[in-house]
């Protein structure tokens, strides 16, 4: 059909939105409620157009029709916008100098583009107090603006229902149940509400003062690792396109920064592998509790031990990646260098809020944690800042023996499927003992919540899924329960697009970004010459100076973990 | 068992029950039994029908008001002190709905046999005695106490002071499409609504019309939603019934909210058979099996009759599946609301329902096409369903005949404050404002003079004295700033003031706002700061900054109203600022009198108002400075005293309680 856009003609698809349309034309519509591939709720009014020359809709909620006349410009939509920013700033600390978001919020966005230059209405402003007893995630409910997209993703994609708007008018708010704290309801931690926040009402608990604090210790071997996640994301923090690779420069700022030791996570990646892949053979082999399910994504773990604690059991014990990696680091690599554990400060850089948690769960770690601090691809970037290092300008640098060889297998990991992919690769070998003849796995990748496939591997089908946001899990954890799932393992990633559009990854979280990351992802994959776990020779050493095999006594006492069920915990 | 005292209990040789349905059951009430009709059997269904209708009856029969407003009233208690009264003695009381006139409460009706109904006014329970002696026993009125009586019109021999009911001045310009049996019959007595025409529409539509049919004669009849908007019923209907889906409901919007409305309650209490009546055709029209009626949970009594309504309904087969026989099944829940004003908001409530968090939802999609559980749903207030069994009953004709030419049949109003006859009225659509507050209402009470009428509760607008001529239709009351709303009318007089009418609306507005858009949420908030500002004393304000946000603040007013109207998500917030602007326009005057001068020219703003002692006047007394409740009154012993401006708190305490009258408020 046909419609009028500012005078000028376009096309438009029957059951498209104003907001759609216009986006296609090039024309700029601002929102903030909005939320891209969720069902709008049209709450925000920062997206009104006039239409037929009077009648105001919200363009983002509002259906095209055919010979329809659309103003996303006149007086009376720039005058209700600009009162609707003011009114927003009314009720809103306006600290913006010291502000989490201060350059990449979206209302001081706003108030710039519509030229707010004054408090037109003053009076009573909303008070309330802090929330930052969570390990992960910190809410400051005096700066939201209750557009209630973090409400949305939550509930909709995610399916954990942690917070809600509670009260009614002028005194809404955005809560978990009965004003607790995040830290004491069933909240995973998986941070896709502060990815979608377009204020500084939502953020990660800072651990950029405690990584100087050991930076500057000079008794403190301060060892990093990055996650396959990271890299295809940091550049956007510097203005680079969505998805450009940028891990020789993120080693060099690492370095600049003042780390002493540089290790891939990637690494540890492919050493899961091993023992996954392992695990899942026996399994297989010894009749163990299928299907197994992937435990890398912790703010996943956080939600089955709330929500389904009696499928505990069918958890892989494989501690994370970068807990593996921790894990070695203060024992195998501390050893072989005779420093003193107790002396070396693991730090992850992460595209993710939960691995917050993670670290300091009391059971991963023994005499020491795993991992000391983690910080978010955000924190590194800020440190970057801080630093005073110039992007462009770092030359590429390399990550540091014998913890920083990896394979293709491992780069997946941060793209949902990945790890699913990575683990066949192997698996497949381990119970042929031959390669895969095409190790592209093709119907576990992408975007889609659910990916399924069926393959044989020496005559054994296997039923395999890759899921990503949560709430796509739980009609396959229903049938599991009630004992009707046909699927022997099944890999879970807590955020929508997996540890790429993870709660730690540049802000807003946007599916178009997700898409860059994921392909940027896959080619560093398919450019390597080793892209099976089991081609990494570290990892080999490893398993023979010190582990001996996969799923060894010392494997399991160190790399394997167990679960909490949560649900008496609130 | 209900069963044994009904009509299918009389027509004694038919084997038809509710499980067994017949097509013929009304037309059999209405035009005489259809099979086995005899002589002896038409005459058992008229006497029953006679007794019904109190024509015929063989001992007195006392009928109490007792919907919320007269047990308000103390209705209940005059109902206990009947009961004792008349311990062993034969007489039936009957518990009414509301006739309407809620200043008269409480209202008795005693019929003897063979004599008029007569009305009874505020009576209390020491009037009882009398009433038993005199009227039940001795059979003669008590005079002072009468209302008039029902007839028609004839003057009875003998009573010639008494009127009868429909010469009474609150009920001579009715008309009482909706309302004609609230307060006549029994609303729990099923059969008594069958004697007075009862579901004779929801027979005519089923056995002669086709569901397009029943949506051709809403759309002749121009029905339009009595719910404040005003949309075409019938095309509601037609929308709903043609769009796709496997499922469709009917909701009835109960939820009435609006401060000084209680139409809906009324006709709930006092007839609720019509609204089911009228919501049974409109599954039939749009293909529906389910309904629900929201109904406020602060209406306990609306809801225990309709949960008796629903039963005996279905006990009759005129509920539940295979109505009359006809193979359609329709099937209703009662769902009460939990008190948000914001859920009388269609979409607010459809979310209600469902039992989510009751917030608007945006529309498109409409309720017709994706409502209630996301399948399409009509949904329609009280009065609209109760209109709909009249208008198919007498037909689109005779229903167009009333009203004007855009808004047809009738419209009931909640009459309320500073007028003589407080009550329930229901006029042709085109009465005027004047008429409905003068003529009906009996004008201004205590010779004071007539200011303003809001209409449309807290989303309409306050309309002054140049515009009461005009007739209320939808368009003319959209032309001069105001809304039909749901049907209240609160009227104003000099000692109202109209800024503070404005912040009381908009305190109201913004405590009800659910929340979710910006405008209403934040708009509205602001707006009652700049109402405050407006109506507050020099002294609350500490610097020159403070002091200029008054200005300030009028400055914004109608930009911000402007603003909230045109872009707030549902019709709470968008006929939100309504109160403000409405008074803007009729009554700035009074605004520029708050900011200017500080004045407030009824007297209310109390924070404005400034307490002298006339020197001539006081005595000297010391009375006032010892009632003084901020020692702000100093003087001598019989001299006169002063009063520190700075420290009265405005409690009006030295004025109450001077003796000669020397406190002066200006």
């Amino acid at each position: 059909m046909r419609i009028t856009i500012n005078g000028k003609e376009c096309w438009a698809n029957p059951g498209e939105t104003i907001l759609k349309v216009a986006d296609r034309e090039g024309i700029k519509i601002p929102t903030l409620c909005y939320l891209k591939g969720l069902s709008p709720t049209g709450s925000c009014r920062v997206c009104m157009v006039e239409v037929d020359g009077g009648r105001m809709v919200p363009s983002c909620a509002f259906p095209v029709s055919e010979g329809m006349n659309v103003e996303t410009n006149s007086a009376t939509v720039r005058r209700s916008r600009k009162t609707i920013i003011e009114l927003l700033i009314a009720n809103h600390p306006q600290d913006c100098l010291t502000c989490v978001r201060n350059g990449n919020c979206e209302l001081q966005k706003l108030a710039e583009e519509y030229n707010v230059r004054g408090r037109r209405y003053v009076g009573e402003r909303r008070t309330s107090k802090l929330d930052v007893a969570s390990p992960s995630i910190e809410r400051d409910p005096e700066k939201c603006i209750l557009c209630g997209r973090c409400v949305r993703v939550c509930h909709e994609v995610q399916g954990v229902g942690a917070i809600d708007i509670a009260k009614r008018g002028f005194q809404s708010y955005v809560t978990p149940a009965f004003n607790h704290s995040l830290n004491t309801v069933a909240c995973v931690f998986c941070g896709q509400c502060v990815v979608n926040c377009p204020v500084g009402a939502l953020r990660e608990k800072s651990h950029t003062k405690k990584v100087w604090e050991a930076i500057n210790d000079p008794d403190t071997r301060v060892v990093g690792q990055i996650a396959p996640a990271v890299r295809v994301a940091l550049g956007e923090e510097f203005g680079l396109e969505p998805g450009t690779e940028v891990t020789g420069k993120t080693v060099a700022a690492m370095r600049r920064i003042g780390m002493d030791v540089i290790f891939d996570t990637n690494f540890s990646a492919d050493l899961t592998i091993m023992e996954e892949a392992n695990e899942l053979v026996e399994r297989l082999q010894n009749g163990g509790t299928l299907p197994m399910l992937s435990s890398c994504s912790p703010g996943w773990i956080k939600y089955i031990e709330h929500f389904y604690p009696d499928l505990l059991e069918n958890l892989s014990t494989c501690k994370s990646p970068h807990q593996m990696q921790g894990a070695v680091i203060k024992s195998y690599w501390a050893e072989k260098k005779g420093i003193d554990p107790s002396k070396v400060f693991v730090v992850s850089i992460m595209p993710c809020t939960a691995k917050k948690y993670e670290a300091q769960r009391p059971e991963l770690g023994d005499q020491y944690q795993d991992v000391d601090a983690v910080l978010t691809t955000r924190e590194l970037a800020q440190m970057m800042k801080t630093a005073g290092l110039e992007f462009s300008k770092l030359q590429d640098d390399y990550f540091d023996d014998p913890l920083g060889e990896s394979t293709g297998a491992a780069i997946i990991f941060g793209a949902t499927g990945g790890v699913m992919e990575a683990a066949l690769r192997t698996a497949h070998f381990k119970l042929t003992g031959q390669e895969c003849a095409d190790i592209d796995f093709k119907p576990v990748r992408g975007l889609e919540g659910v990916k399924e496939a069926q393959i044989k591997i020496n005559g054994i089908p296997l039923k395999v899924a890759a899921v990503n946001s949560l709430s796509k899990i739980q009609p396959l954890l229903d049938d599991m329960r009630n004992g009707t799932s046909e699927y022997q393992f099944i890999e879970v990633m807590a955020c929508p697009g997996g540890c790429i559009n993870g709660g730690g990854q540049p802000l807003p979280s946007d599916p178009e970004k997700t898409e860059k990351r994921m392909q940027s992802i896959y080619k560093i994959d398919s450019s390597l010459a080793k892209r099976c776990s089991h081609h990494n020779e570290s990892v080999q050493k490893l398993y023979e100076d010190f582990l001996d095999e996969p799923n060894s006594h010392k494997a399991h006492e160190l790399l394997h973990t167990h679960y909490l069920n949560r649900t008496e915990e609130l | 068992m209900a069963l044994q005292n009904s009509f299918q209990a009389i027509f004694s040789n038919c084997w038809h029950t509710a499980e067994n349905p017949c097509k013929f059951f009304i037309d059999c009430i209405n035009k005489g039994q259809k099979c086995h009709q005899s002589q002896a059997s038409n005459e058992r269904v008229q006497r029953f029908k006679d007794e019904l209708l109190l024509v015929y009856h063989d001992k007195p029969v006392i009928l109490i008001g007792m919907g919320t407003c007269g047990l308000a009233n103390g209705a209940q208690k005059v109902y206990n002190a009947f009961t004792d009264e008349l311990s062993g003695m034969d007489v039936d009381i009957i518990q009414t709905g509301c006739v309407g006139y809620c200043a008269e409460e409480v209202i008795v009706d005693i019929k003897l046999p063979n004599q008029p109904r007569l009305t009874y006014c505020q009576v209390t329970p020491d009037d009882v005695p009398q009433l038993v002696e005199e009227t039940i026993k001795n059979g003669q009125p008590v005079a002072e106490k009468v209302l008039a009586y029902y007839g028609n019109g004839q003057k009875i021999t003998g009573w010639s002071d008494f009127s009868s009911i429909t010469d009474i001045p609150f009920f001579s310009k009715q008309k009482k499409n909706v309302l004609d049996n609230c307060g006549v019959i029994n609303p729990d007595n099923i059969n008594q609504y069958l004697a007075r025409g009862g579901y004779v529409a929801l027979s005519k539509a089923l056995n002669d019309m086709k569901p397009e049919d029943v949506i051709q004669e809403m759309l002749d009849g121009g029905l339009r939603g009595r719910g404040g908007a005003g949309f075409p019923t019938g095309l509601k209907w037609q929308l709903t019934a043609n769009a796709k889906g496997d499922k469709k409901y009917v909701v009835c919007n109960a939820d009435e909210g609006d401060p000084g409305a209680f139409m809906d309650r009324a006709v709930l209490e006092g007839d609720p058979h019509k609204v089911v009546e009228g919501m049974i055709i409109a599954g039939y029209t749009i293909g529906a099996d389910e309904g629900y009626i929201y109904c406020r949970a602060e209406y306990p009594l609306a809801i225990k009759r309709l949960e008796k309504t629903i039963a005996d309904a279905t006990e009759l087969g005129l509920l539940g599946d295979n109505i009359l026989g006809s193979g359609f099944n329709f099937h209703l829940k009662i769902k009460k609301g939990a008190g948000a004003f914001v859920c009388g908001e269609e979409t607010a409530l459809l979310n209600s329902i469902e039992g989510k968090r009751g917030m608007p939802r945006p529309k498109p999609p409409y309720p017709s096409d994706s409502g209630l559980f996301g399948k399409p749903t009509v949904i329609n207030n009280v009065e609209t369903f109760a209109n709909v069994p009249v208008l198919i009953r007498d037909g689109a004709e005779q229903y167009a005949s009333v009203g004007t030419d855009g808004s047809k049949g009738t419209k009931i109003f909640a009459l309320s404050g500073k007028v003589k006859n407080v009550g329930l009225v229901e006029v042709p659509m085109g009465t005027t404002l004047r008429e409905i507050i003068f003529d009906i209402g009996g004008g201004i009470p205590d010779e004071k003079e007539f200011k303003a009428v809001q209409i449309g509760g807290p989303s309409g607008g306050a309309l002054p004295e140049s515009v009461i001529n005009t007739p209320i239709d939808y368009e003319s009351l959209k032309e001069i700033g105001a809304m039909m709303g749901s049907g209240g009318l609160v009227v104003m007089d000099e000692t109202d003031c109209m800024v503070d009418l404005a912040k009381y609306f908009m305190t109201f507005i913004q405590s009800e706002s659910c929340g979710k858009c910006i405008p209403c949420r934040e708009g509205t908030k602001r707006l009652l700061e700049i109402l405050e500002r407006l109506t507050q004393s020099h002294r609350s304000e500490h610097s020159v900054e403070e002091s200029m946000l008054r200005f300030q603040g009028m400055v914004y007013l109608e930009r911000l109203s402007d603003v909230i109207k045109n872009t707030s998500l549902c019709g709470l917030g968008g006929s939100a600022a309504n109160p403000v602007t409405s008074t803007l326009k009729y009554f700035r005057d009074e605004y520029e009198a708050h900011l200017y001068d500080r004045k407030c020219t009824a007297g209310s703003c109390r924070q404005l108002l400034t307490y002298k002692i006339d020197t001539d006047k006081c005595t000297g007394c010391t009375l006032c400075a010892r009632k003084c409740p901020e020692d702000a009154i100093l003087g001598e012993r019989k001299k006169a005293h002063y009063i520190i401006d700075e420290k009265c708190i405005r409690c009006d305490q030295c004025r109450s309680n001077c003796k000669f009258d020397a406190i002066v408020v200006e």
